[in-house]
């Protein structure tokens, strides 16, 4: 079938319009301000066969864009006993997932009695179980501790909801009040999908929309391929550092050999750090989603759907940290671990491609965890938290401020949303001071915030990155400043021995935790900085002094 | 005595003015040029030149650009910013974003500078509860601080300000004894709503438009008051209603895109006398290309519009998309070879080429006339051979030369470029809201908008392109159609179990009164005044709240609660039974409705003719070659003429391209219809 251009781009546009309405809905009927507020969501389509991305929601979060069609091809193989009305939920990190916090819904779509494609979201539960609130736990050595780990398992069967395993969940989790709420949001948004994709089927015809997803594919491929031919062939290697893995306290390598050939990447990760003790092992599905997600912030032009990733291919890591299998701890995959293979993919390609391509940006979710009890409201809560930081210097300019996570698109939840759910009060939220690396075009700034617990007691942990190296530089740029925490209990003030991770930390009222995360690195030298920009900086009150602009405060 | 009312609408090239005497029917429509560094200059010359006496005048409404373009160019005022202790950086780190989703670059300067933010103790709990008093000393030394430093406006943002702003007003009042002007923003009075930043970046701008926007009406209202006009200026604003001049100046984020707004409003009122009620509007003028979306009759209004990357506004505005295309565009080839059309524009100095004001780099409007689009008879005061040739060399050397192609192929490449970049901009706002272009009308407005209206249709799969009678002055007829409107909200933030009917009812009366007093007070006629009340709630835990209507007389808990789970359900397909529903604000918006005017009104002249003759013949440029090609006067075309393409209808304020195989017929209100044909 040939297809005319306008239908074309109207159904490439309906299927992404779709996903993001079923994202618009999981969003704004959600109860977890981390969806609400933080967006830490994806909703999309995968084929039936496979599980393939057809569509995925651009507002999703970006690791989401290779995990999800792996959750779904799990569902496909562990589940053929699926039929109208069933929904399925499952957070297995090895079956295609992240972090246990992640907890996926699949939903078989029928369209006129035959199934036609799957319908997948994924939401960031505030918490699942296991040994902290919230989940970012750094000092588990086995999946158990960290939490309840759902197989594909039936959440819904013939439109009616399965109470046996709703009850399993809500008892194994803190705060379950508000999260059948967050599963009725997240059954909802999929219902949407199904509503809409019935519509456009029905306008167009099955057969049409079949093939306008085909040619999608192809198109998209053809686009990476164009993009890819255009580097210089060759194996280039770079390799960035995970700080530890918050049970040893050593640094993980994240050795990259990327090799380009023709319109093809092969990135080569089997120098990499052995499997760790601690939970910053990387399952496979995520380790192959921070390479897509990485080759996407530097194509960004090539649209999203299976057909992008075809000409990527990634070796499994068997032996490393980045091919986690069962039942290695994995809290820090999601958000950390999938960073700094990133950001080896970006040191690579800026040997190749330097005229076109950043700095390292502070590249840590800056995961803190508060879980405790509320006197006044007599409630338990659990508060997720995460914050940016400055992303690296780029061939035009200085590096962003506080720019999000380079997985994520989330935004930082408004102080004033959490200071209404949480008994807690921010003293300080600003821009961190002399944070960003030096350079031609220096990096971006980092944060510094501090919380102060009014009541109760709660319980703090920290799962971040980039505490013992900052984000390098580039072309002569200077690394950006490091993470650091800071905790005070009692009135004395102690740095956690992981540098950038900890947990178990007890505050009563009064206490308080101070973070300051990392700059982006500079781009270029920073003798090259034109002295009226490091006047502004000065005057601005962005650095202390003219002569140490790299320094962190 | 006649009573006649003006429609104003101030763009970046051209001033257009529309006058009407709604008794008599008699119309008049002029056009000068903008003047860039004092507006009002323009606005009086064209009222001057209709002949309309300004004591005659009952109503001028205005549609302006100054609020936006001083934030989009970042020319607005010097400004300070107070806020709690800690918290001065708000601004400047957003919400941890970056400008695209992929892609880790870009750049944002805040529109506070970082040395005119100030810090003050005192501090609110998220209940309102005061943590920290108020330390009036500081407050007083920091407006001082911003005085030495030269700003001329201060916003005032303190924590939690939505639930308690007792602070913020104490502040305020401080600052007002002391500010030399009346340029103090306090972030509760522009929006009360939760989020620090969307409130303290809405009052930012509140406060960076503020004194530019002043000094602009109050120059234009005092030149209009010497000049004998009774009445007080009326404004547009961005949501599609209009006020009272002193009234926008004391709400000036209210006025942001307001000149777009006011374009949307005309569209729907012309799409729904001509039975289309659902349209995609598309402005383009010297400069820009605003595109909106009409549904069922309504513009679509979007309280989550960022104005800019990193500067959200959380006023209900009409939703529109703005690309940097317009007949002004300049063309150039970049150093990778590749065709680039706009942003940059010539404007109205020196204007394009063939304008013959010195302009010499070639822009759509050039290209247009090439391929003999566009009369070059149509720019007076130039010898249009020698501009023709001007054209023909710059398209040549700057475009054609480095591409390998003739001028005329370089104007055809350029109209090609410029078409993709609109028909990218319309799909933004249309497909990938999840609309089918082919259920909609394309309605083009401004001055170039018809020039490319059929192939752009074309492209879209768009069938039917409706051209209103007078395209170039839309946005100006818009501002005449517009009603007042007045919008309250009051923060309540409780359980709706816990709120008092009694007490919202109490509040929804309240907000009317001072709405219909408003009304009153800004004296222009109208037909009558409707009261919407609306309550926006959330279930507790959320953090996102949902609009429904409410009763008033008549508000009772359950009826609030029966139509939040029926509208929710309908929305989102859920239920959520087991919440517990929280009342977060009551809204009210009064509009004040003016008499209807019946658009036949601007219908065709009544010497046109149902077969109208064409008053000449060129060569036009189609596809790939010249074809002779029948141009017709548009004030000849009467109702139920049949035009077939390829033929050029002529104007005063825009030229209308048929191209091929399109067919347009003139309906009652003189809109012309086109059947564009070769759709997809």
């Amino acid at each position: 079938m040939t297809l005319d251009p306008v239908t074309l781009a109207v159904i490439e546009n309906g299927l992404n319009q779709i996903c993001s309405e079923m994202d618009l809905v999981h969003e704004k009927t959600s109860f977890s301000p981390v969806i609400s507020e933080g967006f830490d969501r994806s909703n999309g389509i995968y084929a039936l066969e496979n599980g393939q991305m057809i569509a995925q929601g651009a507002l999703g979060l970006p690791i989401f864009l290779g995990v999800m069609q792996f959750a779904t091809e799990a569902v496909i193989e562990l589940r053929n006993d699926l039929g109208p009305g069933d929904i399925v939920i499952q957070n297995d990190p090895y079956l295609g997932g992240t972090h246990l916090m992640d907890v996926k819904m699949v939903m078989p779509f029928y369209y006129r009695g035959r199934p036609w494609c799957y319908l997948s979201n994924t939401g960031h539960w505030p918490d699942t179980g296991g040994m902290v609130p919230g989940g970012f736990n750094s000092t588990a050595t086995e999946i158990q501790q960290e939490g309840l780990r759902l197989p594909p398992v039936k959440l819904m069967e013939g439109g009616e909801l399965c109470q046996d395993i709703i009850d399993i969940i809500l008892t194994n989790i803190r705060v379950p009040e508000e999260r059948i709420g967050d599963i009725r949001a997240q059954i909802g948004a999929l219902r949407t999908g199904e509503k809409r994709l019935t519509a456009l089927l029905d306008r167009y015809g099955a057969a049409t929309v079949e093939a306008a997803i085909a040619e999608l594919r192809a198109r998209s491929e053809m686009q990476m391929r164009a993009c890819i031919e255009a580097l210089a062939d060759g194996t280039y290697s770079f390799t960035s550092y995970v700080d530890s893995d918050g049970v040893v306290n050593e640094p993980l390598a994240v050795a990259l050999d990327m090799t380009v050939q023709g319109s093809d990447i092969t990135f080569d990760f089997s120098r990499a750090s052995p499997p760790c003790r601690g939970p910053m092992n990387c399952v496979w599905a995520t380790t192959q989603s921070a390479v897509y997600v990485a080759m996407k912030h530097i194509f960004p032009d090539v649209p999203i759907n299976s057909g992008c990733f075809a000409p990527l291919h990634i070796p499994k890591p068997g032996g490393t940290f980045l091919y986690a299998e069962y039942p290695r701890p994995v809290a820090g995959c999601a958000a950390e671990v999938s960073q700094r293979i990133m950001e080896a993919v970006f040191g690579a390609m800026g040997q190749i491609i330097p005229e076109r391509m950043f700095a390292a940006p502070a590249g840590t979710s800056g995961n803190l965890a508060l879980g405790g009890y509320d006197p006044e409201e007599d409630q338990n809560y659990i508060m997720y938290l995460f914050s940016g930081g400055g992303y690296g210097g780029w061939w035009e300019t200085d590096g962003l401020t506080n720019g999000c996570s380079t997985v994520g698109i989330s935004k930082t939840q408004p102080i004033e949303i959490l200071e209404q759910h949480y008994p807690l009060v921010f003293e300080e939220y600003a821009l961190r001071e002399g944070s960003g690396g030096a350079g031609r075009h220096r990096g971006g700034f980092g944060v510094s915030y501090r919380i102060r617990l009014l009541r109760g007691e709660g319980k703090a942990s920290f799962l971040m990155d980039h505490g013992r190296f900052g984000p390098p530089g580039l072309m002569g740029g200077e690394p950006g400043a490091t993470n650091q925490i800071e905790i005070s209990q009692g009135g004395s003030v102690a740095l956690p021995e992981h540098i950038s991770k900890g947990e178990g930390y007890t505050l009563e009222p009064g206490d308080w935790v101070q973070v300051r995360t990392p700059g982006g690195g500079g781009y270029g030298l920073p003798s090259e900085r034109l002295p009226e920009t490091i006047e502004r900086d000065l005057r601005r009150g962005y650095y202390s002094s003219a002569g140490q602009p790299s320094v962190a405060a | 005595m006649s009573q006649w009312q003006a429609g104003i609408d101030v763009g970046g090239t051209n001033t257009d003015l529309l006058l009407l005497e709604p008794q008599s029917g008699e119309i008049r429509v002029e056009k000068v040029s903008s003047t860039p560094e004092d507006q009002s200059r323009g606005v009086i010359r064209g009222l001057v030149e209709s002949r309309v006496p300004f004591n005659r005048l009952t109503a001028i409404i205005h549609g302006t650009t100054i609020a936006t373009n001083a934030v989009l160019e970042r020319k607005g005022a010097r400004c300070g910013l107070i806020t709690t202790r800690g918290f001065r950086d708000i601004l400047e780190l957003g919400r941890r974003t970056r400008p695209r989703n992929y892609g880790m670059i870009g750049s944002f300067e805040a529109l506070i500078d970082r040395s005119f933010r100030l810090e003050v103790d005192e501090r609110m709990d998220a209940g309102g509860r005061v943590l920290t008093s108020l330390d009036e000393d500081q407050v007083r030394d920091a407006l001082q601080e911003l005085l030495k430093l030269g700003a001329e406006a201060v916003v005032i943002q303190f924590l939690h300000s939505y639930v308690n702003p007792t602070h913020e007003q104490r502040a305020t009042e401080i600052a007002r004894e002391v500010w030399p002007n009346g340029y103090v923003t306090a972030s509760s009075d522009v929006l009360r709503e939760v989020r620090e930043f969307e409130r303290g970046s809405t009052a930012a701008v509140n406060a960076y438009v503020q004194p530019v926007l002043a000094r602009y009406l109050g120059r234009l209202s005092d030149e209009l008051a010497s000049n004998g006009f009774p009445n007080r200026l009326l404004v547009m604003q961005g949501n599609g209603g209009i006020m009272a001049a002193d009234l926008a100046v004391r709400q000036p984020v209210q006025t942001v895109m307001s000149g777009p707004a006011a374009g949307a409003i005309a569209a729907a009122h012309i799409g729904h006398q001509s039975d289309f009620p659902n349209l995609i509007a598309c402005d383009m003028g010297g400069t820009s290309f605003d595109v909106s979306l009409i549904r069922d009759g309504i513009p679509v209004v979007s309280a989550e519009k960022d104005l800019a990357y990193g500067v959200p506004v959380r006023v209900p505005m009409v939703d529109i998309h703005t690309i940097g295309a317009g007949g002004g565009s300049i063309a150039r080839v970049d150093a990778g070879g590749i065709l680039r059309v706009g942003p940059e524009s010539a404007g109205a100095m020196p204007g394009p080429i063939c304008y013959g004001r010195g302009g010499c780099r070639p822009t759509v409007t050039d290209a247009n006339v090439i391929l003999g689009r566009v009369d070059p008879a149509e720019f007076s005061g130039i010898e249009s051979s020698a501009a023709i040739e001007a054209v023909e060399t710059a398209l040549t050397e700057k475009v054609g030369r480095p591409l390998g192609l003739d001028s005329v192929e370089a104007a055809s490449a350029i109209l090609a470029v410029a078409g993709n970049q609109l028909a990218s901009a319309i799909r933004l706002v249309s497909i990938e809201k999840g609309n089918d272009p082919r259920d909609f009308a394309l309605f083009p407005f401004g001055g170039a908008g018809a020039l490319h209206a059929v192939a752009l249709a074309r492209e879209l799969g768009v069938p039917n392109v409706l051209v209103p009678r007078f395209p170039g002055i839309t946005s100006a007829l818009g501002c005449m159609l517009a009603d007042l409107r007045h919008d309250f909200s009051h923060t309540i933030w409780r359980s709706l179990a816990e709120v008092d009917p009694s007490h919202a009812e109490a509040v929804f009366a309240e907000q009317e009164s001072r709405g219909r007093a408003m009304i009153a007070e800004e004296g222009v006629p109208i037909a009558d005044i409707k009261v919407i009340f609306e309550a926006d709630l959330l279930y507790r835990g959320q953090s996102h709240v949902f609009r429904i209507p409410v009763l008033s007389p008549g508000f009772t808990h359950d009826s609030v609660v029966k139509t939040l789970r029926e509208h929710y359900r309908a929305r989102f397909e859920i239920e959520l039974h087991e919440m517990t529903p929280v009342l977060a604000s009551l809204r009210t918006t009064v509009v004040g409705r003016r008499k209807q005017i019946d658009l036949a009104l601007f219908g065709a002249n009544a010497s046109a003719e149902r077969h109208p003759d064409p008053i000449d013949k060129r060569a036009v440029y189609f596809e790939s070659s010249f074809v002779e090609t029948a141009i017709y006067d548009r004030e000849m075309i009467g109702a139920g003429a049949v035009i077939e393409g390829p033929a050029i209808v002529q104007q005063a304020d825009s030229t209308i391209v048929l191209d091929p195989g399109a067919v347009a017929t003139s309906d009652r209100l003189g809109n012309l219809t086109i059947d564009v044909g070769n759709v997809v």
